[in-house]
């Protein structure tokens, strides 16, 4: 999860800022995971979207929407929001933060095949989180994950099934992913659904 | 946020931050599995000077959820009764490794005592001190406010204020702590605090305090406040005469049927609250206890979440640099 709620348009505050995708490529990389999931879930059926706030849960809904238009997916009783924050390891070391909701899918999770989603997958322990909440919510039958972006140093046996962009990073640089259900500015009326979306590096 | 002491001194932000973790917290008592891990392997310690059942079962009971251990003590049947001071229970409770100590006790400022002082290095949360605050309580009493308006609009509680709301606290303001920290918080947050009281039941210096006062209940309930607020009427403190009867205080400053029905034919949407325990047919009548419009039991739940977004706020990022 990125913490660092910067505005849109700022640039980093040391170093060289680098776009790696584009809206457009984030919308095709979104399209392929889409496809992705129906192939290897033969279809929708039993199939559960969970996005992980912050900027999981847009991505989350996106792909259900692509998912409803290639196959017969309902967002509304199969998509949710987890959050993990109260299952976090580092809740003593890193500063307190304020929960997102969780919204269970009316289906509920029991016996489906749940897809996490998330933007970035990093050390892998937001996901471990995600997996000791999932339990205490339900069975699910499998689990899967989906990212839009996997830039290494994983830190635990973790792995994604489903990657928009795998990004070879150095560890001391930020990958930030904005999207405009999150990152646009609010005054401002918006030329365009998707204006916002982008992921760089920075550092 | 090290300790939690008093509303007074809650910014409107960090008071939001409560209120939203809070609202989280209450979905988990809804959960199969009502529990977090969050807080395992830390210890919370009960230390109750005075008399108290919900405060401290609420309490212990959001401490449980959160998977922390909790210890209860009550000053009766311990070494305070043998003369133990302060500094050495504390001091006796650290040594046992506390992260967080929930303080109630007969004393205003005791929990600061405790906190500022250096006698130990545990987290400080204030369930009650003498007549100075209550914090959790008027936490509790907010969130159920909040949710009372995104009812009656189908707005969000989520990062609200209570920016225009009215808010009638009626009863025994002089030795009430509920009713200061809940005039602190509320004028925080953006609400209109109006108290009502018999003059006798009414401390020295209220011109200082950010609240109108009025004497009169019917004219404070004729402005269709968003809710009213009965305090307890504490006969343990009762020790001189305030009122002259149980019976007169109720015609005066409860609420009866007769206010009931009046605030009903006025359509109003006025909420009625009471931190509990109730004195039923003295300051709330069984009617208005029981009414749609009566969150007595909603706070009591609020109360459970509110006390683990406090726990799980205090208690976590405190290595962080």
């Amino acid at each position: 999860m990125s913490q660092n709620a910067q505005t849109p348009g700022t640039p980093a505050e040391t170093g060289e800022t680098r776009r790696i995708l584009s809206a457009a490529d984030i919308d095709r990389a979104l399209t392929r995971i889409a496809h992705e999931i129906l192939e290897s879930n033969r279809g929708a059926e039993n199939l559960v979207l969970l996005g992980i706030p912050r900027r999981g849960f847009p991505l989350a809904q996106r792909l259900a929407a692509k998912l409803a238009a290639f196959d017969a997916f309902d967002p509304e009783s199969s998509l949710g929001q987890l959050d993990v924050t109260m299952y976090r390891d580092d809740l003593r070391r890193s500063p307190s933060r304020v929960p997102w909701p969780t919204v269970m899918p009316p289906r509920g999770i029991d016996d489906a095949t749940v897809v996490l989603v998330d933007d970035v997958l990093y050390s892998g322990r937001t996901i471990r989180s995600a997996l000791d909440a999932l339990t205490e919510l339900g069975r699910p039958a499998v689990v899967r994950l989906a990212v839009l972006v996997d830039r290494g140093h994983r830190e635990l046996p973790i792995r994604a099934d489903f990657v928009g962009k795998n990004l070879p990073t150095s560890s001391r640089e930020k990958v930030r992913v904005r999207l405009s259900e999150i990152d646009a500015p609010q005054d401002r009326a918006q030329p365009q659904a998707d204006a916002f979306d982008e992921v760089v590096i920075e550092g | 946020m090290k300790h939690l002491l008093s509303t007074q001194e809650l910014t409107r932000d960090e008071a939001i931050a409560i209120l939203d973790t809070a609202d989280r917290m209450a979905e988990v008592g809804q959960q199969s599995v009502k529990k977090l891990p969050a807080l395992r392997g830390r210890t919370v310690v009960n230390l109750f000077f005075e008399d108290s059942t919900r405060t401290r079962i609420s309490f212990e009971t959001a401490a449980k959820r959160l998977s922390a251990d909790v210890i209860n003590f009550s000053a009766k049947g311990s070494s305070v009764s043998k003369g133990e001071s302060l500094k050495d229970t504390a001091q006796t409770l650290m040594a046992m490794n506390a992260d967080a100590v929930v303080i109630r006790h007969g004393t205003s400022g005791a929990p600061q005592r405790l906190a500022t002082t250096g006698w130990i290095d545990a987290a400080v949360l204030n369930a009650g001190d003498g007549k100075h605050e209550h914090p959790t309580q008027a936490l509790l009493d907010v969130m159920t406010l909040r949710q009372h308006r995104a009812n009656l609009t189908g707005g969000e509680t989520q990062g609200t204020d209570l920016e225009g709301m009215h808010v009638v606290i009626v009863g025994d303001i002089l030795h009430s702590r509920v009713a200061r920290s809940n005039m602190w918080l509320l004028t925080t947050l953006g609400a209109r605090v109006t108290f009502v009281a018999p003059p006798t039941l009414l401390p020295v210096g209220t011109q200082h305090w950010p609240a109108r006062i009025v004497f009169d209940l019917d004219e404070a309930l004729a402005e269709n406040p968003d809710a009213v607020m009965l305090l307890r009427v504490q006969r343990e403190r009762m020790h001189a005469a305030f009122f002259p009867s149980e019976a007169e205080y109720a015609r005066w400053w409860g609420l009866t049927p007769e206010r009931l029905d009046a605030l009903d034919r006025a359509g109003a949407t006025t909420a009625i609250m009471h931190p509990g325990p109730m004195n039923r047919g003295l300051e709330i009548s069984s009617e208005a206890a029981d009414s749609p419009r009566s969150t007595v039991l909603r706070q009591v739940s609020n109360g459970v979440a509110v006390r683990m977004a406090c726990l799980y706020l205090l208690l976590t990022g405190d290595d962080a640099q």
